[in-house]
């Protein structure tokens, strides 16, 4: 993304405490989201891009303005940037009412038509009827849709969620995705969502940065960053389990050649490795397919792997496994089946089954 | 029945809290927000007249006044008459030993707004100015009564500063409170126990209010 282009752009560098070494770039109508365990520093990002804390280095620019460079000694202030704003726990003036709350935004517009446009945006959000209440008077749910038309009251040139939908119920919680995933069809502007959530970041977001002590390890499309992880540690905090070491053999006909448990496996062809070099590799659940009892099934031949069920747990309409590998000493790899498939395939813990590991699932990563 | 000490106690309450409000506002939305080394220090300082002996502060204030001292002599410079003994010196005294109780609570009240508010109105494009008036003045209100309401009612009832600072003038610095005391060294007990009625009512009146106040602030979701 060049200077002039729009969208918003962000590199910021800070020492501990607050230790950050990050960038992270959005277009217009994007949604980029900031994942990441707690403390990883995702909130001090947004206070950057908002204007609230002011980083020790860095750079934000959105929409071609330069809204802070410690390097260059500009810093707007947060009023003068033009960001939509949804905190973690709103930060509604409790004393106003929905309408009130919405019309202290709508400085710039003319006095009399505040109100009229405070109403179109409730109803936008869907609280029309409810403009008189407090705060207090409104469940989580309806204090994160006040949150939300607050925010886009201005127009913001920018739209920066915290963490907008810990502070909800779980059921509030799939209403209001529905709803966000609705609206944002409608915005034009580049969208920031923190959230230590990666479900609901994949469900969001076309965009995905991952944030570990204060650094950006990995940004991808949500499905990529999950297939393709930079490194160990990213592979980790999105959650993959199948992460096992070995060493490259060769690259011969398209994959990678890969020794493990004694054996080699083949795998996706990443040429970036050398043969003989020590690297990790991640397997993701629907990367494991299982061989049938009577008779062969896809992948049949494709790294045949067997083992022993050491659990076989349901979840929702899945049975999730862990198999121990006839290999000795390796962790037990996860994936799961559908009912069904477990049932007619006598999964129980103990049964010994075999499975197929596909190659083009195998993603290699340096060692770690 | 001193009418006239009664009405003079009650044009220093009013010009107390006249004073003392402006004051108060800035000094403790000011500590509310400020990070500072001697940050306990300064407010120790202004916690003073809460513990020291009202004899103490009022003889410290004495010497601070007279004609002795730069600000004595400065005074009567600037207006040709001295500081001590006189209504603007009793003033200047009942604004001092009124701080802790003007800025304490309203010191609280502030510190009790959740940054996030202040935050979130900046992200709002509100300015500065708009942001004390309509966001921290309504939340910190409940502290404002508070404040007002125990300067009011502890400026009419003090009675030791008063007498070291003021003396007994009548129509220039005999409160209500020293009257009392007067009534009582005459043995006019009569007049005493009237004068005293009346200050309970409107202690207890203005105390009320605070309670009110306060009892309503807390119904919202501050």
């Amino acid at each position: 993304m060049s200077e002039r282009e729009p969208g918003l752009r962000v590199r910021l560098r800070n020492p501990a405490p607050i230790a950050l070494d990050m960038e992270l770039a959005c277009a217009p109508g994007e949604v980029a989201a900031l994942v990441g365990p707690s403390g990883s520093g995702k909130s001090s990002v947004l206070r950057a891009i908002a204007g609230l804390w002011r980083p020790a280095a860095g750079e934000v620019r959105c929409g071609g303005e330069l809204w802070y460079s410690r390097e260059a000694g500009v810093c707007l202030p947060p009023r003068v940037r033009r960001i939509g704003m949804v905190f973690q726990h709103y930060a509604l003036f409790p004393h106003l009412c929905a309408q009130d709350n919405i019309i202290e935004a709508l400085g710039e517009l003319p006095r009399a038509r505040r109100a009229a446009r405070a109403r179109e945006l409730l109803d936008r959000v869907r609280l029309a009827g409810l403009e008189l209440r407090r705060p207090a008077q409104l469940s989580g749910g309806q204090q994160q849709r006040v949150a939300v038309a607050r925010a886009l009251a201005r127009d913001p040139k920018a739209l920066l969620l915290d963490e907008p939908f810990s502070a909800v119920d779980r059921g509030t919680r799939e209403r209001l995705y529905q709803e966000l995933a609705q609206l944002r069809r409608a915005l034009d502007m580049p969208v920031v969502l923190v959230t230590h959530d990666l479900e609901e970041a994949l469900l969001l977001a076309d965009r995905i940065t991952i944030l570990h002590h204060g650094r950006s390890l990995q940004s991808g499309a949500p499905h990529e960053v999950l297939a393709h992880p930079a490194d160990v540690t990213v592979a980790r905090l999105v959650g993959l389990k199948n992460i096992f070491s070995g060493e490259l053999v060769e690259h011969r006909a398209g994959r990678s050649l890969v020794r493990c448990w004694g054996r080699v496996l083949e795998a996706r062809l990443q040429p970036e490795f050398a043969p003989g070099a020590r690297l990790s590799w991640v397997i993701p659940p629907e990367g494991v397919i299982l061989h049938r009892r009577e008779r062969a099934s896809r992948g049949e031949r494709e790294n045949p792997v067997s083992g022993v069920v050491a659990s076989a747990v349901m979840l929702g309409g899945n049975v999730a496994i862990r198999l121990a590998l006839d290999a000795p000493g390796e962790l037990p790899l996860a994936f799961s089946v559908p009912i069904h498939v477990a049932r007619r395939n006598g999964i129980a813990p103990g049964a010994a089954i075999r499975v197929s590991l596909l190659a083009e699932h195998i993603h290699l990563m340096p060692e770690g | 029945m001193d009418w006239t000490a009664f009405l003079l106690s009650l044009r220093l309450a009013a010009w107390t809290l006249a004073i003392l409000l402006p004051v108060g506002l800035l000094v403790a939305r000011a500590l509310a927000h400020a990070r500072f080394a001697g940050k306990p220090l300064v407010e120790a300082a202004l916690a003073l007249p809460l513990v020291l002996p009202p004899t103490v502060l009022g003889y410290y204030l004495l010497v601070a006044f007279g004609g002795e001292s730069a600000l004595g002599r400065l005074y009567e410079t600037a207006f040709g008459r001295p500081l001590v003994f006189t209504f603007q010196g009793l003033l200047l005294a009942s604004v001092i030993f009124n701080l802790p109780f003007a800025i304490q609570p309203i010191q609280r009240a502030f510190e009790a707004i959740a940054p996030e508010i202040r935050e979130a109105a900046e992200c709002c494009g509100l300015k500065p100015w708009r942001i004390f008036w309509r966001i921290e003045l309504p939340l910190a209100w409940p502290g404002l009564v508070t404040a007002l309401v125990l300067s009011f009612a502890h400026t009419l009832g003090e009675f030791g500063v008063v007498l070291m600072v003021g003396g007994s003038i009548p129509g220039e610095t005999r409160t209500v409170a020293i009257a009392i005391y007067d009534r009582v060294q005459g043995f006019d007990h009569a007049a005493a126990g009237m004068m005293s009625v009346v200050l309970l009512a409107i202690s207890l009146g203005a105390i009320s209010i605070a309670y009110f106040g306060g009892a309503r602030g807390g119904g919202r979701d501050v």
